[in-house]
């Protein structure tokens, strides 16, 4: 029965509890042109009129978005590249190249993390717990996901006309950076809790939300049952990139098993666009929770408007081979839970 | 109440039944209103053809039969220009199989590729990856023409004979 054996760190095998005073530095987040005119716009650091951010091609665009978050969450901080001692960076491209090559312009240690969308949480949650068990002072968390790269990577060419369902999503053009170490004023990062990937038989790639909501339902769930927390328990409860149709889905699965997840709950992907920006079902990417995570989240919680937040990124682990041979999409979904700074 | 074993969580659906549930949230297409688009817009773009048809006739000195080629290379040309402006996209957006089906949407789809495969070079970035949609309409294309310019000659020299 090891499961059942909770120290003071490990409360479960899939929940840690952060016993040092894990906080966040600084956090910053970079955005394209659409995610500028959404209801976040004037949260962001830094907003790009042009997909391009001045470079050639959008694999370097989305590269100079990460390298802009990281650069301003350390002005932020006030620390410099030779503070921090590692960096853990995602994103949606093969074999990591944005975070590849963004570390490589930063000159920091790199540990490349691949969680699909999930890849905020899963970057920030254990970015905590090496700050925490005394491996980094600093470390930075980041992420990134760029809307051309992304239909480049996982559909077709961006001006091919084929007529998209009404529940598809739109991939945020963005990045988000956050700083972890010991001590300050920032929002502290109290536990995480690490998905297991759930696979419901979903196979249309159109069809992420309704792909995904099964793991964030589990996620939550054990984070509740191994934290002894109960939704209200929180002032919000954000999953990553779910969706209007993935939304509905996970949160009457929720109440369903008991869960009251009324006023508490929302989705990134339902904050980053104002809903006649014509994104389809919403927001998805690493960027969709990592830019509302990283603006409005933390800023909410330094101001102390908000006191405790879950926010449980959300991942699709498909690649455009693995579907093409009829597989259905495996999905996880990791959480980080937050505390008012001061 | 979900129970927790020593396995942990368990998720409360089967994948049947999962399925079943989340196909009640998938929103419903309106094909009525598809429909209704992609005629009119299919329409347009074939209505389009004969007018610029009807020019190569009156104005140019083809004949009805010579004037085909030279029409369908013009709408290719509309289809990329504007495939390259960015706005073709959003006519399939609209438009769906009225603008997918015609020539205009094949060509879209070339030159669609072409242009997003641009920053991998010529030769195996705009070469390798132009015929990425479009192959597979010409490989099952002359396959088609193939069988059926087979049966065709089977038939006549059946007749004949």
């Amino acid at each position: 029965m090891s499961t059942s054996v909770a120290t003071r760190n490990r409360l479960s095998r899939q929940t840690w509890q952060f016993t040092e005073d894990v906080r966040i530095q600084a956090t910053a987040t970079v955005v394209g042109p659409k995610e500028g005119e959404g209801p976040l716009g004037a949260l962001f650091d830094r907003v790009y009129d042009d997909m391009y951010a001045g470079q050639d091609s959008w694999e370097k665009a989305e590269r100079i978005l990460m390298e802009d978050a990281v650069n301003i969450a350390l002005e932020k901080a006030r620390l410099k590249p030779d503070d921090i001692d590692q960096i853990l960076a995602g994103d949606l491209l093969n074999q990591n190249i944005t975070a590849n090559f963004t570390a490589e312009n930063l000159s920091i240690p790199l540990m490349g993390m691949y969680g699909a969308c999930s890849t905020s949480m899963l970057t920030l949650s254990n970015a905590a717990a090496l700050v925490n068990a005394g491996y980094a002072n600093y470390i930075i968390a980041a992420c990134s996901s760029h809307n051309a790269t992304a239909e480049r990577q996982y559909r077709y060419p961006t001006e091919y006309g084929g007529q998209k369902p009404p529940n598809a999503q739109w991939t945020v053009t963005g990045a988000g950076a956050a700083v972890v170490g010991i001590g300050g004023d920032g929002p502290r990062l109290t536990h995480a809790t690490i998905g297991k990937v759930m696979d419901l038989g979903i196979k249309d790639p159109f069809d992420m939300g309704a792909a995904m909501a099964p793991a964030a339902v589990s996620t939550l769930m054990t984070h509740f049952e191994d934290t002894g927390l109960r939704p209200q328990d929180y002032d919000l409860i954000v999953t990553g990139d779910l969706a209007s149709i993935g939304y509905a889905i996970a949160k009457d699965l929720l109440q369903k098993e008991g869960y009251d997840m009324d006023k508490v709950y929302n989705d990134c992907g339902l904050m980053v666009y104002h809903p006649d920006q014509e994104v389809f079902a919403g927001a998805s990417g690493c960027a969709s929770s990592a830019t509302v995570t990283y603006s409005y989240i933390v800023d909410q919680l330094s101001k102390g408007l908000l006191k405790k937040v879950l926010v449980c990124a959300t991942g699709a682990l498909l690649s455009p081979v693995s579907y093409q041979q009829g597989d259905s999409i495996p999905c996880i979904a990791h959480a980080v839970a937050f505390e008012g700074g001061k | 109440m979900a129970t927790k074993t020593k396995k942990g969580i368990q998720f409360p659906l089967s994948k049947a039944e999962y399925k079943e549930q989340a196909s009640k949230y998938r929103p419903k297409r309106n094909v009525l209103q598809n429909t209704f688009r992609a005629f009119w817009v299919g329409g347009t773009i074939c209505l389009l053809g004969q007018i610029i048809t009807n020019i190569y006739i009156n104005f140019f000195g083809f004949s009805e039969q010579d004037a085909g080629n030279p029409t369908v290379a013009t709408l290719i040309l509309i289809s990329v220009i504007l495939t390259g402006l960015g706005v073709y996209d959003n006519i399939g957006q609209y438009a769906g199989a009225g603008s997918a089906v015609p020539v205009t949407g094949f060509a879209n789809s070339i030159a669609s590729a072409a242009i997003e495969h641009r920053s991998e070079g010529y030769v195996l970035g705009v070469g390798g990856n132009m015929f990425k949609l479009a192959g597979s309409v010409i490989v099952f294309g002359t396959v088609a023409a193939f069988v059926f310019g087979a049966l065709r000659t089977i038939l006549n020299m059946l007749w004949a004979g």
